[in-house]
């Protein structure tokens, strides 16, 4: 687990909507602020695509906590990432009904319409153009209609090669 | 003997044709008058029709939900009450709760608000995993439109009760479906679970005030048992495993799916071969998982000695065979493993056994949260030794170490993932003792196999 954030991104600048949903979403939790570190990373990477240094300390100032007690969260849980992914990020499900559906068949597929022969420590690789970045995840609770994955917010199920590569059109 | 006919209560009106998932829809069949219902009762004889109903918990552990209500006793304690509905559906194999959250969301939210009134609790949350983000729209979505309706909010439908819902999101981690981890999770901490004693949820759960957690199942059936009674209830299913149950059935049969059925009314043959189809392709049963990947596998053509109830109650040995077991908590138990979850898993003869193994063990060493050294250690291990001897690097004695690193870890841990993880490695060794041995024979060596990905 590293314990550093990498900044990639030039510092961005916050809108006053952002601010008002991120105290919209601290008042579900009347009895301590600090439940609402989740919710706030949610936001914040849905927003900004990643979880940045600024991040880290944006939230804890806001929360009243050490940037410490958010950066553990973003090395803990993995949906939260450190670095940006693609555009178009594909999760496809590994665990084993997904495996006997042909999960990683289905990944090698990506992987190879995508040209991408290098993934991370996490198990995440990139295509060349930033466009798609392919991982695999655990059970996704789809398993009878394996095998499953998920662009960005949206799930497919039951997917053959030859839907992988209507998607790769798709989300373009 | 044909497969009983499908029971549909919490699924009633799932795949419906016609049936939305807005408030509207959900009005239009009854929805909402339960909760009326419940109003003209007092709060403690609704947690005795909970108890009268006998229902178990169904998110995996199966635990009397009346008696678990029990524990909290709201004209005792000063500190407030707190009850989390556990949305995290992680447990491979298990896709049911899924279903309710996208196709029948208000139906959670009414057993939801009946559960919080029972038990004096103001603020609730729903803890959905954070792969559902569709899932956490539509619950946030029903909330506001139950709100608008004043079934929710303050002083619901005039009876002066206040309940605030809100949705609260996970982010990736198994290990938050763990109620303990679940309630460090909503606090805004690492999931890490917590040691019992001292942190019983009832006594020490959410902001260390006494809190009930329950699944999404569980908390639909309460609707249910508001809309029938306790008594009635009880009738379906059998004693002690009482109600009906979802199941969802993935891996190699013909029609995978989700279903409902009275508990216990139908066997696992049944289930595969009438229900499902059989298995895929015209191949043969090799194994099951019958209630979530941390249940113990069973083998095909395995005998079992169970007892069975007779009509005038005494008792009888019988000896069954896999396709024989009734789906119910008491059977699961006696032939070795579990109902769990509801998430059954099954297996051809075409598969090699060792690499489902694998697979799962890759699951429970990613999903471990580290704070025990056996699980931690342990799963880290037994993910390595199934994969080397899956990818023909193992060797003969990985079999015993194998089985040794899995019975060292259950009992020595903080939370029951130590049971979770080691009760896979320990069934399907010791069931499949010479597909393993093989596999260590016929490896190349020690050499460590690489990871894949992951
Ligand atoms: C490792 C682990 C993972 C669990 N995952 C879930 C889950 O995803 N959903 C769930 O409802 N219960 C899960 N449980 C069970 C919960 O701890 C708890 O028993 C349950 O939510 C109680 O609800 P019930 O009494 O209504 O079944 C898990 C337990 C363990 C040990
Ligand atoms: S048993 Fe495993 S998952 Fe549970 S607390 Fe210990 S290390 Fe964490
Ligand atoms: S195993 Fe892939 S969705 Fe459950």
């Amino acid at each position: 687990m590293s314990a550093t954030c990498h900044d990639t991104q030039d510092h961005v600048e916050l809108k006053p909507e952002f601010v008002a949903h991120a105290d919209e979403l601290i008042s579900h939790y009347p009895v301590s602020k600090r439940s609402a570190s989740l919710p706030l990373l949610h936001f914040w990477q849905e927003t900004h695509g990643y979880i940045s240094n600024q991040a880290v300390e944006w939230i804890a100032g806001k929360l009243g906590l050490n940037p410490i007690q958010i950066l553990e969260l973003v090395t803990f849980y993995p949906m939260f990432r450190q670095h940006p992914a693609g555009k178009f990020q594909i999760k496809v499900c590994r665990t084993l009904s997904c495996q006997l559906g042909g999960a990683y068949e289905l990944r090698e597929h990506f992987m190879k319409k995508l040209g991408i022969t290098k993934v991370d420590e996490h198990g995440l690789g990139i295509s060349a153009d930033g466009k798609f970045s392919v991982e695999f995840v655990e059970c996704l609770a789809s398993c009878g209609t394996a095998p499953v994955i998920m662009v960005n917010d949206d799930f497919y199920e039951g997917v053959s090669h030859t839907q992988a590569d209507e998607l790769l059109q798709k989300y373009n | 003997m044909p497969a009983p006919a499908e029971y549909r209560l919490v699924f009633k009106h799932i795949d419906e044709p016609g049936y939305t998932n807005d408030i509207e829809c959900y009005l239009r069949h009854g929805g909402y008058e339960q909760l009326k219902k419940a109003f003209t009762m007092k709060g403690p004889d609704i947690v005795n029709e909970v108890k009268a109903s006998g229902l178990r918990g169904r998110g995996g552990a199966g635990f009397a939900c009346g008696v678990k209500w029990g524990f909290i006793d709201p004209t005792k304690n000063t500190k407030p009450v707190y009850l989390i509905c556990n949305a995290d559906e992680s447990e491979p194999g298990t896709f049911k709760d899924r279903q309710i959250i996208h196709k029948d969301p208000h139906q959670l939210i009414e057993g939801m608000v009946i559960a919080c009134y029972a038990n004096n609790v103001h603020l609730s949350y729903i803890y959905i995993r954070g792969e559902f983000p569709l899932g956490a729209k539509i619950l946030e979505k029903a909330i506001a439109e139950a709100k608008a309706k004043n079934f929710l909010g303050k002083n619901i439908l005039g009876s002066g009760y206040d309940l605030e819902i809100y949705v609260h999101r996970g982010a990736g981690a198994y290990i938050c479906g763990e109620e303990t981890g679940l309630i460090e999770s909503l606090e805004g901490k690492r999931p890490y679970p917590r040691i019992k004693p001292p942190y019983f949820p009832a006594v020490l759960g959410l902001y260390m005030c006494p809190t009930i957690v329950n699944n999404v199942e569980t908390l639909c059936d309460v609707k249910h048992i508001i809309a029938m009674g306790g008594a009635n209830y009880a009738k379906i299913g059998k004693p002690n495993n009482t109600g009906t149950r979802l199941i969802g059935v993935s891996g190699d049969v013909a029609k995978p799916g989700y279903y409902e059925f009275e508990v216990g009314s139908l066997t696992l043959g049944q289930l595969i071969n009438d229900v499902c189809g059989g298995i895929k392709n015209g191949r043969k049963l090799q194994a099951v998982i019958p209630g979530g990947s941390s249940s113990k596998v069973l083998r095909a053509g395995e005998k079992y000695k169970i007892k069975e109830k007779q009509a005038d109650g005494s008792m009888i040995d019988k000896e069954i065979g896999l396709e024989d077991i009734p789906m119910d908590f008491d059977t699961m138990a006696a032939v070795g493993s579990m109902s769990g979850s509801g998430g059954v898993i099954v297996i051809d003869d075409s598969r090699d056994i060792v690499s489902c193994l694998a697979n799962l063990s890759e699951f429970y060493a990613h999903e471990s949260c580290g704070q025990c050294t056996p699980c931690r250690e342990g799963s880290l291990w037994m993910k390595k030794i199934t994969r080397r001897l899956a990818d023909g690097h193992g060797r003969l004695e990985d079999v015993a170490l194998l089985k040794s690193v899995a019975d060292n870890i259950a009992g020595r841990t903080i939370c029951a993932m130590g049971e979770a993880c080691s009760w896979p490695v320990q069934s399907f060794v010791a069931k499949f003792k010479n597909e393993f041995e093989a596999k260590g024979r016929a490896g190349k060596g020690p050499a460590v196999a690489a990871t894949n990905g992951h």
